[in-house]
């Protein structure tokens, strides 16, 4: 299935997605968040169960209260009914710092570990895709305590065995890595959401797990759109649906243009 | 300190931390003197061909566009750019051929709108080449560095990532933590470009809203060159110095340009002209329709103010003024 399906005839793979990053987001806490749907997913959360959601955006935009979705993370809106509009250095350090309990970020291609890729498709002296790169996702990754990564669209191509390039480092090669790098200790990625379902790590291997599938999806389809071996627990739940509140918020007020949630 | 490793990035815009004081010793006036000047007249001043420039604000908010256009203008080449969240101020130059190298954190994007065609057009053809990859922290403490005079500022990003091979630090053991640690090389561009909301004829600068990396980024550059929507008394400045972000010891050159960040935003003032920016995305798909862009808002234009005429003039100014405010809804003409 792909990102633009409807799931059925209440509410579409996208505005599902988002509701589903919502939930994961809990109620005085801090979150850095990427372009996009993590954005979305960030402001249906602090209009309904996590007011007090303290957001944080990289070009200095400190506890807004977004009446709808930002273009850019640099915008003025960034910071609308803020606590702060300070700087870049501002926002880094105190993610360096431990302030900042999830980062959540987009990607156009994952690993079993959870290490993202938004560089470029192929190689990098001559890739057959330029991506814009890093931006602020390598220091998120690498920073927050936690790290949320939504794909849209998971097929063989996104979840891959081998990223053409590690922008951002999830578990990097498993076990310890991280902290060997140099990485903060006991920090890395905590969910993975899709189209498909939601996923979180082995605590031992590391490795992607299956938590939720999607209403309407099946294991095997999970599997079929993996170029990893994904673990499948015994027991793993169905993911939660959005009420019909959820998505007059999401259709109403948050993405009136329909710019993510349409596409 | 032992080196564990060392990106395999080009080091750019790197300099002894005492050749840069001599550097400032020598070309920093500390004297408050009348800036102003045309942009004509600072692009050709300050901007060499070959010269590693970097643009303030956030790639499409708060952005010297005059100043851009104006670098297209006069036909500067072989640039190096810091892609330093790099979105319309890049695109703008490496497609109109100014800019052929970039050391990216975030280059050739347009965040929710997309990729940009030119930009990547440009790299994927290798007309234009990356040639070291950084994070937008990265780049930051790279300013950082350059603004604080010393040779890197260590840090805990980029460690275990291919964006880290690929960049110009090194990482090392921490002699007081014991752990790896990678130190980020200061960065100090040849000519810097910022837009600000107001400042002196000396160049004492105010910003409103989020400041990015402004401050450390007017710090550390070798040039400076300040655009402004509005030039005020050095009284106004002087009741309030705490406002003061940019002093005017770091500036080299004061351009007055009202709505000087069009088509880009400019916070608490003037929202992003969607319309123009899908313009240039639709045009830009093709190196004819650049040069067919190029012709028309550029070398058609005899400046900044008769290329805002061109852009829908004072409606579409006080349009895109009601949209910062929110008063009127979102337009997205650039989605197909």
């Amino acid at each position: 299935m792909s990102a633009n399906t409807s799931a059925n005839n209440k509410y579409n793979v996208r505005e599902f997605i988002a509701f589903t990053g919502a939930k994961v987001l809990q109620d005085k806490t801090s979150v850095f968040v990427g372009t996009g749907l993590p954005m979305i997913a960030a402001i249906l959360a602090q209009k309904t169960h996590a007011p007090q959601l303290l957001i944080i955006f990289e070009a200095g935009g400190v506890g807004p209260i977004l009446p709808e979705l930002p273009i850019s993370v640099g915008q003025g809106l960034t910071y609308y009914r803020g606590v702060a509009a300070g700087s870049m250095h501002n926002v880094m350090s105190i993610c360096q710092a431990g302030y900042i309990d999830v980062g959540f970020l987009g990607a156009a291609q994952v690993d079993m570990y959870g290490n993202i890729n938004t560089t470029c498709i192929g190689d990098h002296e001559h890739p057959s895709v330029r991506l814009p790169g890093s931006g602020g996702a390598s220091d998120i990754g690498s920073l927050s305590h936690k790290t949320i990564i939504i794909v849209a669209g998971q097929s063989r191509r996104t979840f891959v065995n081998k990223l053409d390039f590690l922008t951002t480092p999830g578990y990097l090669d498993g076990p310890g890595a991280r902290e060997r790098a140099g990485l903060p200790s006991r920090s890395g990625p905590y969910r993975v959401i899709t189209q498909l379902g939601v996923f979180g790590f082995d605590n031992k291997s590391k490795k992607m797990m299956l938590l939720s599938v999607h209403p309407w999806v099946t294991v095997e389809e999970i599997r079929d759109n993996s170029g990893f071996d994904i673990v499948i627990p015994e027991k793993y739940d169905i993911s939660g649906e959005p009420g019909e509140k959820d998505l007059e918020i999401l259709r109403t007020q948050i993405d009136r243009a329909s710019l993510i949630i349409g596409k | 300190m032992e080196i564990i490793s060392e990106g395999k990035g080009q080091l750019i815009g790197w300099h002894d931390p005492d050749e840069h004081r001599q550097f400032v010793l020598e070309n920093k006036s500390r004297e408050m003197k009348d800036k102003t000047m045309k942009v004509s007249e600072a692009v050709s001043r300050f901007i060499k061909d070959g010269d590693f420039i970097a643009s303030g604000g956030f790639g499409h908010a708060r952005v010297s566009m005059n100043v851009v256009y104006e670098i297209v203008r006069q036909k500067k080449r072989n640039l190096i750019m810091a892609g330093k969240t790099a979105v319309h101020d890049l695109d703008i130059l490496v497609g109109n051929g100014c800019v052929d190298r970039v050391e990216a954190a975030y280059s050739f994007g347009y965040e929710i709108r997309g990729l940009a065609p030119a930009g990547r057009r440009m790299v994927e053809s290798g007309r234009c080449k990356v040639v070291a990859e950084t994070s937008n922290a990265g780049y930051q403490w790279r300013f950082l560095a350059g603004m604080m005079g010393l040779p890197f500022v260590p840090s805990r990003t980029m460690l275990g990532t291919d964006t880290g091979r690929y960049s110009s630090c090194k990482t090392v053991i921490d002699p007081f933590s014991g752990k790896p640690i990678n130190l980020i090389p200061a960065a100090y561009p040849d000519v810097v470009f910022i837009h600000v909301h107001r400042c002196d004829i000396y160049g004492n600068c105010q910003i409103d809203g989020i400041l990015v990396e402004d401050c450390e980024l007017a710090h550390c550059a070798r040039r400076l060159i300040i655009s402004t929507e509005e030039i005020i008394d050095n009284e106004v400045i002087r009741s309030e110095p705490w406002r003061t972000v940019i002093p005017f010891y770091l500036v080299d050159a004061v351009v007055e340009q009202p709505f000087g960040s069009h088509p880009c935003e400019m916070q608490e003032k003037y929202f992003f002209d969607e319309e123009h920016i899908a313009e240039w995305l639709s045009l830009s798909k093709t190196d004819e329709g650049v040069q067919k862009y190029a012709d028309k808002y550029i070398y058609g234009v005899k400046d900044f103010d008769e290329y805002l005429e061109l852009c829908g003039g004072l409606k579409k100014m006080r349009f895109l003024q009601e949209r910062e405010n929110l008063r009127v809804p979102l337009i997205t003409p650039w989605r197909k």
